[in-house]
């Protein structure tokens, strides 16, 4: 299937509240099927809200078949490919920020958060678990790879899902808005549509980027979900600070036109980049 | 001097602002904002915002004078409501807080400040229940980060729409949104006496404390670091030191820990859980 339809969702959440989330999600799943997308895309913690502090262990969830929140789900992903957000209790009760991948009725791929951003107004370190696996998985739209919101704002996750054969990365943030100066944009979504761009154009990949809209308590989340293709140009934007669902038709043609003109996948030195992180980490304090 | 440059995007604070009011009053189930008008600029910027963000006809203004209240301040505040188009009440606290000042003549200016602060809180309140909304509160960075506010008086509020913005900043979006060229124009008062002014009372100007707290707070300097960028040390300590002494205005009291979970500590939960 070389032309699809993406379709990010930009939506607000309750705090908390599992069941009007997910009665939220189902509708949109129905309106986005209708509309005629393939793959829809939920932003970080869609089914919980993002500052869950003592509230993370309460909304934990198991993305099986016989889980009450992932039943439904699973049943929709028979007719669209579906990325949704919550919190993963792993079999020993160890509570994680995740994205789910669900496609034709099964969990194709659930990423597990691996950056909690533990300083400033983030305190994620606190009540979550860190994932511990940078995977890319292949679906009926190619080989991608998800990250979560700070484990983006890190260089070597997205740099990882390309050599591990994804060339669609998707990323999901619940973005507070923050840094307001004379500019038209917050400083925070500056920077994360500024580093999107540049994955897209430094792996020659598509990236995909569904943010959250939304208050919480004085918290403000800015959306501006975006998809920019595999030359850094950017396909499509959702607006700032309103709920939508953005739709864009992705030819994955594209991957093959770019990469003629501009081989740097080819050209990558891996074992290059092996060998002199590997001489690197041997050398104590060589990260002080 | 390094640059500081306190300018906003106006178009965006207004956004993300009345988005924040409509979020924090819709979400618990009501529609409706009350506003302490006092004529000043504070209140006045909070009071186009609520209007923005609920409808006007959803904004209740309440102007509280006592006796010795300057006319200015009134007629300020009818500017605003005037501008609006909000609803408004007008409600002396003099009867309110006379008796308690007859009984205790030796009351000084602020101890007199303070129990009209709080008088004002008080009907507020109430009007609130009566209204059905939420106080809004009109307190900015600069007079929080100060302490320049009356605990349980002008500080009290269920939501702060303005609490990030220094007060140069609300000249600026202030003027962006149309308030009222005599409102944003004179000096800050807290009107508690005649002729009182904010600058005058605090000692130094707020255009000169922004700048400073700018770069104490937002940009983390050292005291010795503002003096080195050009700060006088005088106004730098005694800037530092109104905010360390009143910390205790921007938390809530410590709880004594007993228990393996206390409120404060160990219990958390955002304000807007469930919502």
């Amino acid at each position: 299937m070389s032309k699809f339809t993406l379709a990010l969702a930009q939506l607000n959440t309750r705090l908390g509240v599992t069941k009007a989330n997910l009665e939220k999600h189902l509708a949109i799943i129905r309106e986005a099927r209708t509309a005629g997308a393939d793959l829809l895309v939920f932003p970080e913690l869609s089914l919980t809200g993002y500052v869950l502090q003592d509230l993370a262990h309460a909304v934990a969830h198991t993305p099986s078949a016989d889980d009450a929140l992932f039943a439904p789900l699973l049943e929709a992903s028979h007719d669209i490919d579906l990325v949704v957000g919550f919190v993963d209790e792993g079999p020993r009760h160890r509570f994680y920020i995740a994205s789910a991948y669900l496609s034709r009725g099964e969990v194709v791929h659930v990423h597990h958060k691996v950056y909690l951003p533990t300083y400033g107004l983030f305190d994620e370190g606190r009540f979550f678990a860190w994932g511990d696996e940078i995977r890319a998985f292949d679906t009926r739209f190619g080989r991608m790879g998800m990250l979560i919101c700070e484990d983006f704002w890190h260089a070597s996750p997205p740099y990882l899902l390309w050599l591990d054969g994804a060339d669609m990365l998707l990323f999901t943030s619940a973005s507070p808005g923050r840094g307001l100066t004379a500019e038209p944009m917050l400083e925070s979504a500056r920077w994360v549509e500024h580093i999107n761009r540049a994955y897209a154009s430094l792996f020659t990949v598509f990236v995909a980027h569904a943010n959250r809209v939304g208050y919480e308590d004085g918290l403000n989340f800015w959306g501006g979900s975006t998809l920019f293709d595999p030359a850094g140009e950017l396909l499509a934007k959702a607006p700032f600070f309103e709920e939508s669902v953005t739709y864009q038709e992705v030819d994955l043609r594209e991957l093959h036109r770019v990469r003629a003109r501009l081989p740097l996948l080819r050209d990558e030195r891996t074992a290059l980049v092996q060998r002199e992180l590997a001489r690197i980490l041997s050398q104590p304090n060589r990260l002080r | 001097m390094p640059n500081i440059d306190l300018t906003i995007n106006t178009d965006l604070a207004r956004r993300i602002l009345t988005g924040f009011i409509r979020s924090e009053i819709t979400r618990i189930g009501l529609q409706r904002a009350v506003v302490g008008l006092s004529g000043g600029v504070d209140s006045a910027l909070v009071c186009f915002l609520a209007a923005e963000a609920l409808g006007p006809e959803n904004v209740l203004a309440v102007r509280m004078p006592y006796r010795t209240s300057s006319r200015e301040s009134l007629e300020h505040a009818q500017l605003v409501i005037d501008a609006t188009g909000v609803q408004s009440l007008t409600v002396e606290i003099t009867a309110m807080v006379e008796p308690y000042f007859a009984r205790f003549p030796e009351m000084d200016n602020r101890r007199r400040g303070n129990m009209m602060a709080r008088a004002r809180m008080l009907v507020l309140y109430d009007q609130s229940a009566a209204f059905g909304g939420l106080v809004v509160g009109t307190g900015n960075k600069t007079e929080i980060l100060l302490g320049y506010s009356t605990l349980y008086g002008d500080s009290a509020y269920a939501i702060n729409p303005i609490g990030d913005l220094y007060k140069t900043q609300v000249w600026q979006l202030s003027e962006a949104m149309d308030v009222p060229e005599a409102v944003v124009k004179k000096a800050p008062t807290a009107d508690l006496w005649a002729g009182q002014t904010d600058e005058q009372e605090l000692g130094f100007s707020y255009r000169e404390a922004d700048r400073l707290l700018y770069l104490l707070v937002d940009r983390r300097y050292t005291p010795d670091e503002c003096v080195e960028a050009g700060f006088r040390r005088g106004l730098v300590e005694a800037v530092v030191t109104r905010m360390r002494r009143n910390h205790f205005k921007r938390l809530m009291p410590p709880i004594a820990k007993l228990s393996n979970r206390t409120i404060g500590y160990d219990f958390l939960y955002l304000r807007d859980w469930g919502t």
